[in-house]
């Protein structure tokens, strides 16, 4: 038995874990804010990454985005944090040893990294992304990995739910 | 014909019975479908909160409007697409759970709500279009709208447990 699926069982028993389980509307509640977390996500990513590849948001700098959309971003990620914690807590035989689940949040680390790679030269240049025909390309490889990693991990998340136990 | 003769009918479809027989295209159209609505509640809400005067204050509400709404539309229609495909894959299960019979009608509400704002609440818009503070009836239009999609997203969660 590997140390992941002892801490696994371990949790599944703790009080805590037991309440959830045995309290039926919470588990579809936090789904709930968890999904709706997801979709402030994933609707500022597509705004900010969309820009740069000069589909939306027209007329805005990368720097200007940033500033209105990464907040929300940064905020909805915490949330994600503290729902998806309570729903390992619930249940984590169903993601802990998932290997679907560990897919997930090895791509949200990387989702993440590129966000915070993008964000941080905009903090001193707000065009930063704008100034050479490089930049712009890097930008654009940015937004193309962005949004391929944010729908990869949505993905994801639906498909725990059916690589349970393999 | 029946409710029930028109669901087993559409439950017979080729296209429909793969879906239910498939272990695999199920959860494709569910992943779609998550993407799809998490991008149709995410713009909206962007407009709703500019509406109620959370958001985006500094900007035009139309400009706003067009930057944002060609997005929610698009997924919805992806997202209606792929709800229909599923839906119809257990037509009559899903016709009696209450969470997706709640949320059908949620999408009516929120149908209703969008004609409303578009064809009365905003004909005066040049009126407000830049103001921060909006008009009571604005308001509640955003306010209307944010709320019933958060009660979609519930709904359809809710579907998954009953």
């Amino acid at each position: 038995m590997t140390t992941l699926q002892v801490f696994s069982d371990w949790l599944a028993r703790t009080p805590v874990s037991v309440l959830i389980q045995t309290t039926d509307w919470v588990i579809p509640a936090v789904q709930t804010v968890h999904i709706l977390c997801i979709a402030v996500v994933i609707s500022a990513a597509l705004m900010i990454h969309l820009r740069s590849l000069g589909l939306a948001m027209k007329g805005h700098t990368g720097g200007a985005l940033a500033a209105r959309f990464l907040p929300w971003v940064w905020w909805a990620l915490g949330f994600l944090l503290l729902s998806g914690a309570m729903l390992i807590t619930a249940e984590p035989g169903r993601s802990l040893t998932n290997p679907v689940f560990q897919l997930k949040m090895l791509l949200l680390i990387l989702a993440i990294s590129l966000t915070l790679l993008y964000q941080q030269p905009l903090r001193k240049d707000p065009v930063y992304w704008e100034k050479t025909p490089a930049r712009r390309a890097n930008a654009g490889i940015i937004a193309i990995l962005s949004l391929i990693l944010w729908t990869s991990i949505v993905f994801a998340g639906r498909w725990i739910a059916y690589a349970i136990g393999t | 014909m029946t409710l029930q003769s028109l669901l087993t009918w559409l439950e017979q479809i080729s296209l429909v019975t793969a879906i239910r027989e498939s272990t695999s295209l199920f959860p494709w159209l569910e992943s779609i479908h998550v993407l799809a609505i998490t991008t149709v509640v995410g713009t909206i809400a962007m407009v709703d909160l500019r509406l109620l005067g959370l958001a985006s204050r500094e900007r035009p509400v139309s400009e706003l409007m067009a930057q944002v709404l060609p997005f929610t539309r698009g997924a919805f229609v992806v997202a209606a697409i792929t709800g229909s495909l599923l839906f119809a894959s257990h037509a009559s299960d899903y016709l009696h759970k209450a969470p997706f019979v709640a949320k059908l009608f949620l999408l009516g509400t929120a149908l209703i709500n969008i004609v409303v704002f578009h064809f009365l609440t905003a004909r005066d818009i040049r009126t407000w279009d830049t103001a921060s503070r909006l008009p009571i009836a604005v308001k509640c239009a955003g306010g209307l709208s944010l709320a019933v999609w958060v009660a979609v997203v519930a709904c359809g969660r809710w579907t998954g447990f009953v």
